[in-house]
């Protein structure tokens, strides 16, 4: 990791899925469907509406930044003090779907203010026992 | 890495020098009296604990008259935290979770 400020950090994930991008595409933005595999949330795949995806860790407040059905969709995501953005890119293949999520923006001086979460400390603090008892 | 890391677990896999440190992360800053008056050891030995922590970068000191306050250090624990490989551990379950349910769904 380098000092550089203007850096950003991204995750990418990308899966090959044996369904069309139509099918994904409920599954991405249908409220009640994403609950199953996502989160609770007040989704509408409408430019500009604010959402909040609830999980038992914690909420991501978000607002949808792009919506092209069947291909793309973004919004913003904020949690623990971070501000990212996730976008899906949907894209056919001979077998299905090639499915790529990146959540992008994360700033390496960001570290900080997630260390700072309580959800960080919980976790770290929670973990830490299992940890030192693993040691020599 | 290796050794940042030994040096942050050693020094807070002692029980009370734990509870010294979880309690400044909670509270905020706080002297060594008020923290002796819960820590439950002698003042020395509170002391001895902040010293340690402070060696680790946990936490730091700040001289005001004749009390010293210390405060957490957050930043500290920036090597056991990777936020890259965390959120890239969440999305890849939720990907699990959303190929099971496309299963699942009606055409």
């Amino acid at each position: 990791m380098t000092n550089t400020t203007t850096e950003t950090l991204s995750v990418v994930v990308e899966r090959e899925i044996p369904f069309p991008p139509e099918r994904i595409w409920r599954a991405l933005t249908q409220p009640h469907l994403i609950e199953e595999w996502l989160m609770k949330n007040d989704f509408k795949p409408v430019v500009g509406h604010s959402f909040t995806l609830r999980g038992d860790w914690g909420a991501a407040d978000c607002q949808v930044q792009a919506v092209a059905p069947n291909k793309t969709l973004s919004y913003t995501w904020g949690a623990f003090g971070l501000e990212s953005v996730v976008t899906w890119t949907l894209t056919p293949t001979s077998t299905g779907t090639n499915l790529r999520m990146e959540q992008s923006g994360f700033r390496p001086d960001q570290q900080q203010a997630y260390q700072g979460a309580k959800y960080g400390w919980k976790k770290f603090l929670a973990n830490l026992d299992q940890v030192v008892a693993r040691m020599d | 890495m290796p050794n940042a890391h030994d040096m942050l677990f050693r020094t807070l896999a002692d029980p009370t020098r734990r509870a010294l440190f979880e309690r400044l992360c909670h509270e905020g800053e706080q002297t060594v009296g008020a923290l002796t008056a819960r820590a439950g050891v002698s003042q020395p030995a509170v002391s001895k604990h902040l010293g340690i922590l402070k060696q680790a970068g946990l936490v730091r000191d700040r001289h005001e008259g004749r009390q010293t306050h210390f405060s957490a250090q957050l930043g500290a624990l920036a090597p056991l935290i990777d936020w890259t490989s965390q959120m890239t551990g969440f999305w890849q379950s939720r990907f699990d979770q959303l190929e099971d349910l496309l299963k699942r769904m009606d055409q």
